[in-house]
């Protein structure tokens, strides 16, 4: 692999970008693996990087049904955060916090993080209760926030309209919290795990587990059967499909969540602002998209389009508190299909198939926990027993009742 | 928009329900039987189908009634409503959510005509 820098991209500027590599190898499947890692989106990928980079396990598969983050990694809304009311979330989601201030450096690859700070507005009594509540615990868990007034937050964000409907009464603002390049995230992880000796191969989709006396000895795909010591199964939204080809349910419901984008515009948002209570967030990309997004379908589908109400309901909240962007226009929309538990908490797991380790039910917001989430998924799979931060998340919660209910906290804000 | 058909009130859009999830789960006669698996098995885990789902709806914002639906999750496309307490209807199993049931029943009449055809 040759490194990314300013010299390789001067060098190659002087033969007209003709010459750069590829980012990664397209291998066919060899017969075994010592890990497969199903899905090729962020959390697969990231768990590859970290089983060949800290594990020493280098011969392994990620294995992908279409093409690298063409799922939920592609279709989210960039950001990221770890402003979590629990403290077993805490520890999670800033656990990946403090690994994206350093993935760029990491992979080499540009990955446009961007702590560009992140509010969450509040808009009535209950609203400023719970990120009073949410605010306390956060900074208990040594996590940055800050509660600021709207005085305040019209100085960051001069265009909001304070007095609307619902009047932004305060906010709670993480200034480590920002967005980074998604579509970056995949491709830089592919590329380092590339050069790591892992083969990521794409266009192949798995369509069976072969399981021997409850242990798991690899998985059927479309180009053939590969064998595997041990498998871990990072699929999102087709987790429970996944999970019946394994022979056991999982506690998970599938939903659409869609997003959208404007025409590009000027530099006008410089943070990212959510709103929980009238279910609207926004940001603005790099290349001057307004990046848009609300709360998901009610009911379970794997469409990948989401419901045509849902635009206006987001839409709707987004001009009353922005009446600057009334006039946008939207330039693109689509769905992804979010894996949701019931109390808004993954699940990274053993299963009852011994070596198969499942990493789902990260929701609508599982984008901000990629390098943290694949990081404990890796060291639980080479270790055979979960990582401290990953255990709180066994799918065990579900009959020993202790669950992690972030569902007050995060509901739809992700 | 997603047209629903409430068994009641006919064709309408689907912002005047709401969705109440898997339907036919039966409350285990007696819970405190149960083990903590089966418990949580039966308060948490839900079918998920890639395909065909029953489920439930109610009509929130109409006659306020529920009713069970038989829907396809990769197209939405509705195979049948029924009320509470009806038997689950029967759901062809090469039915691939593109057609309605209408639609399937006519291609099926038609295809079973042409096969009839062929044999005279």
């Amino acid at each position: 692999m040759t490194k990314y820098s300013i010299f390789s991209l001067i060098r190659n500027a002087l033969s007209y970008h003709e010459n750069w590599q590829k980012a990664w190898r397209s291998p066919d499947p060899k017969p075994e693996y010592d890990v497969i890692i199903v899905g090729g989106g962020g959390h697969g990928l990231a768990t590859a990087y970290y089983l060949a980079k800290e594990c020493g396990i280098t011969n392994v598969a990620v294995i992908e049904k279409g093409w690298l983050g063409g799922g939920n990694t592609g279709r989210n809304t960039t950001i990221v955060r770890s402003n979590y009311l629990w403290d077993e979330s805490a520890a999670l989601y800033d656990h990946a916090v403090k690994l994206w201030e350093t993935m760029s450096q990491d992979l080499n690859y540009n990955v446009m993080f961007s702590q560009r700070g992140l509010l969450h507005l509040a808009h009535n009594v209950h609203d400023m209760q719970e990120i009073g509540r949410r605010g306390h615990a956060i900074k208990l868990n040594g996590i940055d926030s800050e509660f600021i007034s709207p005085a305040q937050v019209k100085e960051m964000v001069p265009f909001i309209n304070l007095e609307c409907r619902y009047p932004v009464m305060g906010a709670l603002l993480q200034r480590r919290g920002g967005t980074a390049r998604h579509d970056a995230v995949a491709w830089g992880y592919a590329r380092a795990i590339d050069a790591m000796g892992v083969d990521v191969i794409q266009n192949c989709e798995v369509t069976g587990f072969k399981v021997e006396g409850g242990v798991v000895k690899g998985v059927e795909t479309s180009r053939g059967y590969i064998g595997a010591k041990k498998v871990g199964v990072v699929t999102a939204g087709h987790t429970s499909v996944m999970a019946e080809m394994a022979g056991f349910r999982m506690p998970l419901e599938s939903f659409p969540l869609q997003a959208f984008v404007s025409e590009p515009l000027k530099p006008v948002i410089d943070c990212v602002i959510m709103s929980n209570a009238i279910h609207a967030y926004i940001s603005q990309s790099d290349k001057g998209e307004l990046v848009i997004g609300g709360s998901g379908d009610p009911y379970v589908s794997y469409s990948q389009r989401g419901s045509f109400d849902q635009i206006e309901h987001v839409a709707g909240p987004v001009v009353e508190l922005y009446p600057i962007f009334s006039r946008v226009r939207m330039m693109r929309q689509w769905g992804g299909i979010t894996d949701v538990t019931v109390d808004r908490s993954p699940i990274i797991t053993k299963t009852p198939v011994e070596n198969l380790y499942f990493n789902c039910g990260w929701g609508t917001g599982g984008f901000k926990a990629t390098p943290g989430s694949g990081h404990v998924f890796a060291h639980s799979i080479a270790k055979g027993e979960m990582h401290p931060i990953a255990a709180p998340f066994s799918m065990d919660r579900f009959y020993t009742g202790a669950l992690i209910d972030e569902a007050a906290a995060a509901a739809v804000a992700h | 928009m997603l047209m629903i058909t409430c068994p009641w009130c006919g064709e309408r859009e689907q912002i005047e329900f709401s969705a109440g999830g898997q339907a036919h789960i039966a409350r285990p006669e007696d819970p405190a039987k149960l083990s903590d698996e089966e418990w949580g098995a039966y308060i948490y885990v839900r079918d998920n189908p890639k395909g065909v789902h029953f489920e439930r709806w109610v009509h929130s914002h109409g006659c306020g009634k529920w009713f069970n639906a038989v829907r396809h999750t990769v197209t939405d496309v509705f195979w049948d409503v029924y009320t509470m307490g009806e038997e689950k209807p029967w759901v062809p199993e090469d039915w691939d959510g593109l057609t309605t049931r209408a639609q399937y029943e006519t291609a099926k009449t038609a295809g079973q005509t042409a096969e009839g055809g062929e044999q005279k």
